[in-house]
């Protein structure tokens, strides 16, 4: 079996599931690595809860993921040989500290392009919270540089 | 809201950029924060991660509109981010309409370095008003 086949057998693949805690604390460190200093960001609301910066719903599935590269590794794909090329959120619900989020992750589509110099890997995750409702769709997209 | 360019500038990409995202992201791919990791995946040396980029243009948009109101963010990664890049991030709305019964804006978004290269491209929807 050819690479490209190998990789395209796994359109479907299910990854292995995420639970995330939306913590306080975490939050403040990743404002203070990004510069984040908006009120409408730290200052927490009447019930002392924060909300969460756009992108950060990539950040905790990582930050609470036994293992952070799973999308690459359960794959067969070397780290070093991958850079991200797209990524999108669908926000459909707030999402603020002492939230806990589930995070259920596909492989939606393998595409090969330049000749089979690049191959792009699109997962689609979705985000729950715990009471069930859909907060977010994600979609990331890594492109694999073959032969680097 | 509608109107204008919204623009923000960045502080100069730093390896201490780069360490305190890989730790507060999770993102702890030895490229962005080990040069000899970096290197032997034949780059030239460390380089920021494309999502502290996206962090960036999240925050061009969170800096006009109260987060609660974006209702989808993208972006595309164009080109590696060098240490020492100083980024800029504008955001040009391009669209009014109605969608799930509410205004809704559409912007575009691109983020360059000093030299005008082209990092990420982006695209935001946006709600005028609060979700009823």
């Amino acid at each position: 079996m050819s690479e490209a086949d190998r990789l395209d057998s796994y359109i479907g693949h299910r990854f292995v599931p995420v639970t995330a805690m939306v913590e306080a604390g975490r939050l403040r460190f990743f404002h203070k690595a990004i510069g984040e200093t908006n009120p409408a960001l730290t200052k927490p609301d009447e019930q002392g809860r924060l909300p969460i910066p756009p992108t950060y719903l990539f950040c905790l599935e990582m930050l609470d993921a036994e293992n952070p590269f799973a999308f690459t590794e359960e794959l067969g794909v070397p780290i070093e040989t991958i850079l991200h090329a797209e990524q999108s959120f669908t926000y459909r619900h707030p999402v603020k500290s002492g939230d806990r989020l589930d995070f259920l992750a596909r492989l939606e589509n393998v595409a090969h392009k330049k000749g089979g110099a690049l191959t792009f890997l699109t997962q689609r995750v979705d985000v729950t919270n715990q009471n069930g409702v859909e907060v977010a769709e994600i979609e990331r997209t890594l492109v694999i540089r073959n032969g680097a | 809201m509608v109107s204008g360019v919204w623009q923000k500038d960045f502080p100069p990409i730093t390896r201490a950029t780069l360490a305190l995202y890989a730790g507060a992201s999770g993102d702890h791919n030895a490229a962005h924060i080990d040069s000899d990791a970096a290197k032997a995946a034949g780059f030239s040396d460390v380089f920021g991660q494309g999502m502290l980029g996206m962090a960036y243009m999240g925050q061009t948009i969170s800096d006009t509109v109260p987060p609660e109101r974006i209702r989808c963010f993208s972006a595309r990664f164009v080109a590696i981010t060098q240490l020492g890049a100083r980024l800029s991030c504008t955001g040009r709305p391009v669209r009014k309409y109605e969608e799930e019964g509410e205004e809704r804006i559409a912007i575009n978004l691109e983020m360059t370095d000093q030299f005008g290269e082209t990092k990420l491209t982006g695209h935001a929807v946006v709600a005028v008003g609060a979700r009823s």
